[in-house]
């Protein structure tokens, strides 16, 4: 199972809404996660290999029946869209998992997968609120995975260039960085033959697990703010010895580097 | 005519002469090394016509196999200039066992058309590539810049991945009131159709503006569709994304059902073509002219005020000119603009050289690098430059762009690269004239 999410398409400036508590939803476009769309590469490959059926799962959000298509297209076998939760506002990561949870487990999937992180989720925590509520074992940050049986092999990074493999018992939530291939492409026909066909399932979303997380989730925001723009572009001039020594000057005095 | 790029020299096999004795009279001869070549297997039986039978089976990759190797393709193609190209020599590969479906090659063409012009057996690249690469697309394999190029357009209806509520935004600065189809509905005479690099481009909105100045001082009633344009995907098409064009031709199709006009006028020679001899296959007909056809029988009406002092050359765009025939109307309304001396380059007209930007060029810079000693549009800008002229006069909304940054990397600064309404405006007075 692949959980998918739309964000803000950053082509276009964000701006705070008129009353200032939420970024001004009226004039953008929206665009699937791009590490969601690494999770739904990953899952084709796997299924490619080891012969997985492919669901793929959204939230009711803009211009989200076509990224479905676009995922049936490619070759994920359901698509399912969760309807009757908030439209037209901000959901937050704790709300969004605790949407997911009851659902996901009804389907009780072998694998569930999901990006690693999102621009509204950057510690992402989707996978593990998720691997949480449903008591699973899950794992952020995965570049590589290997489904045999019911044990997947998944590569980790740990960062400053090291990573570990491991061993997780199915079944697993995984947030994935990368896939072990770039997303592939579906051509627009096969996507219009897919929204012909009409195979995208609206199921009602399940009401959120009932936790304390919740509370935490029902987070108020009073005010959002434009960040300031801030002018520090330095031009280096000169010939390129000078220049060298500039930068080399300049990267010692903020203490970058030493010596 | 100079020749260059990255070329693999001939390979010369040399034979090792040979004495041959006749068993009879046991006289002997020499035999040069060119008579052993004959007691060789030869390198035309070397092949069997396997690689064409997937090719010959699309629409349109018929003409492929008709090629009979006599090589005037070669010399005309613009890759070939930079690089290893032409039809005779793809056709010669895929006899010798290239898959034209996975090689790079079936990428580098810019359907310029300049091979079919020359070629006796009517081989035609501009359909044998958009039907291979459709095959190849169906299989997955697509550059990875085309792939996002192709999924933008799907998404906001524009290959550069803009706002469509952001089409018309170029008008507030026009200078002239632009009505705006959707929000001020009713019967008009011509429909302004800006197709993508003038509606975003900083560079082609200021073309885009320029020709609305020009349409308001010859009191044309005109209108864009603004927010409703989507882009016409004609480059798209010859990418390869034949389902990505058929689905925006539904849906422009339909909004011009919308809306009553007498006749579409776009400054983008590749929707012109898409709308001419594209759009009717599938039954839709409309009156449609580049802005170069629709301006140049009213030169005599424009405003001019001023001379414009500069020596200009032109280069013709290939979906303008060979494709669809129409090299005077563009030369037509450079002449009438006082001031302007108009020199041609060696290539010009029929034999115009390729910017390198058609058939999906234009969203493949990165992956036609690796294969070519220079972009297609530097070699032009050379060429250009060479004339002496001080400004590269283009009407084909791409080309502003790639010549700009053609004439810095090449060190021609002085080049100055203007699309032919932006002569007109500044020869009308340009901002401070409406
Ligand atoms: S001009 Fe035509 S027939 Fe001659 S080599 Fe080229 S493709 Fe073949
Ligand atoms: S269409 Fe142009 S680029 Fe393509 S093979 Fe022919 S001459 Fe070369």
């Amino acid at each position: 199972m692949v959980l998918l999410k739309q964000l803000p398409d950053l082509v276009e400036e964000l701006e705070p809404s008129p009353d200032g508590t939420d970024i001004d939803r009226e004039f953008i476009k929206f665009i699937l996660n791009e590490f969601d769309d690494q999770a739904l590469e990953e899952a084709l490959v796997t299924k490619e290999s080891s012969g997985a059926e492919v669901i793929v799962v959204a939230l009711d959000e803009p211009e989200v029946d076509q990224v479905l298509y676009t995922a049936l297209a490619k070759g994920a076998d359901r698509a399912v869209k969760l309807t009757g939760v908030p439209a037209g506002t901000w959901v937050p990561t704790h709300l969004r998992a605790a949407i997911l949870a009851p659902f996901v487990r009804e389907l009780a999937p072998d694998l569930v997968l999901t990006g690693v992180q999102s621009a509204e989720d950057l510690d992402g925590q989707l996978a593990s609120l998720l691997g949480g509520y449903l008591d699973l074992p899950h794992a952020a940050v995965v570049v590589g995975l290997e489904v045999k049986d019911s044990i997947a092999r998944v590569v980790q990074e740990l960062g400053s260039g090291r990573s570990v493999e491991e061993q997780i018992t199915l079944p697993a939530v995984l947030g994935i960085q990368a896939a072990s291939q770039a997303p592939r492409y579906a051509p627009i026909s096969k996507i219009r033959q897919a929204m012909q066909a009409g195979g995208l399932e609206e199921l009602e979303a399940p009401a959120p697990v009932d936790s304390a997380d919740i509370a935490i989730a029902q987070v108020r925001i009073r005010r959002l703010y434009a960040p300031e723009k801030s002018t520090h572009a330095e031009m280096l001039t000169g010939d390129p010895g000078e220049v060298a020594t500039r930068i080399a000057e300049i990267l010692r005095s903020k203490g970058l580097v030493k010596a | 005519m100079p020749v260059g790029g990255r070329k693999q020299p001939p390979v010369v096999v040399e034979k090792p002469e040979a004495t041959a004795v006749s068993t009879i009279s046991g006289r002997s001869w020499e035999l040069p090394g060119m008579w052993n070549r004959m007691f060789e297997p030869r390198v035309l039986s070397d092949y069997t016509a396997t690689g064409f039978a997937r090719i010959a089976g699309l629409p349109g990759g018929e003409s492929l196999e008709w090629c009979y190797g006599c090589g005037k393709c070669v010399p005309v193609c613009p890759v070939d200039l930079v690089g290893e190209y032409g039809p005779r020599k793809i056709h010669r590969k895929v006899q010798t066992g290239m898959d034209l479906f996975s090689s790079d090659d079936l990428w580098l063409c810019t359907s310029c058309a300049n091979c079919l012009r020359v070629c006796p057996k009517e081989v035609d690249m501009t359909k044998v590539m958009p039907a291979v690469r459709e095959a190849a697309i169906g299989d997955g394999m697509v550059p990875a810049e085309l792939q996002d190029v192709f999924e933008k357009t799907f998404r906001n209806g524009n290959c550069l991945g803009e706002n469509p509520r952001r089409r018309n935004a170029w008008t507030r600065a026009a200078g002239v009131p632009v009505r705006v189809l959707p929000t001020d509905p009713g019967a008009v005479d011509v429909l302004f159709y800006v197709e993508d690099y003038w509606s975003y481009h900083p560079r082609g909105q200021q073309a885009a503006q320029c020709f609305a100045r020009i349409l308001a001082a010859l009191d044309v009633d005109f209108a864009i569709l603004g927010p409703e344009e989507k882009t016409l995907g004609d480059s798209q098409r010859v990418a390869g994304e034949k389902g990505l064009f058929e689905a925006l031709m539904e849906d422009v199709a339909a909004t011009l059902d919308k809306y009553e006009f007498k006749r579409i006028v776009t400054p983008d020679p590749h929707g012109f073509n898409a709308l001419k001899k594209v759009y009717p296959k599938y039954g839709h007909n409309y009156e449609v002219s580049h802005y170069t056809q629709f301006l140049a029988p009213l030169v005599d009406k424009i405003p001019f005020r001023s001379e414009v002092r500069h020596r200009v050359t032109f280069h013709d765009p290939c979906y303008l000119g060979r494709h669809n025939g129409e090299y005077d109307a563009p030369r037509t309304i450079l002449d009438a603009i006082p001031g302007i001396e108009l020199v041609e380059m060696g290539r010009c007209r029929e034999n115009g050289y390729c910017c390198g930007g058609g058939g999906g060029g234009m969203w493949l810079d990165g992956f036609t690098a690796n294969h070519t000693s220079e972009r297609l549009s530097e070699r032009r800008v050379r060429e250009a430059a060479e004339t002496g002229a001080d400004v590269l006069a283009v009407c084909c909304p791409y080309e502003v762009s790639r010549f700009e940054d053609a004439a810095k990397s090449t060190g021609n600064d002085q080049l100055r690269v203007m699309d032919i309404v932006e002569l007109v405006d500044m020869a009308m007075g340009g901002t401070g004239a409406v």
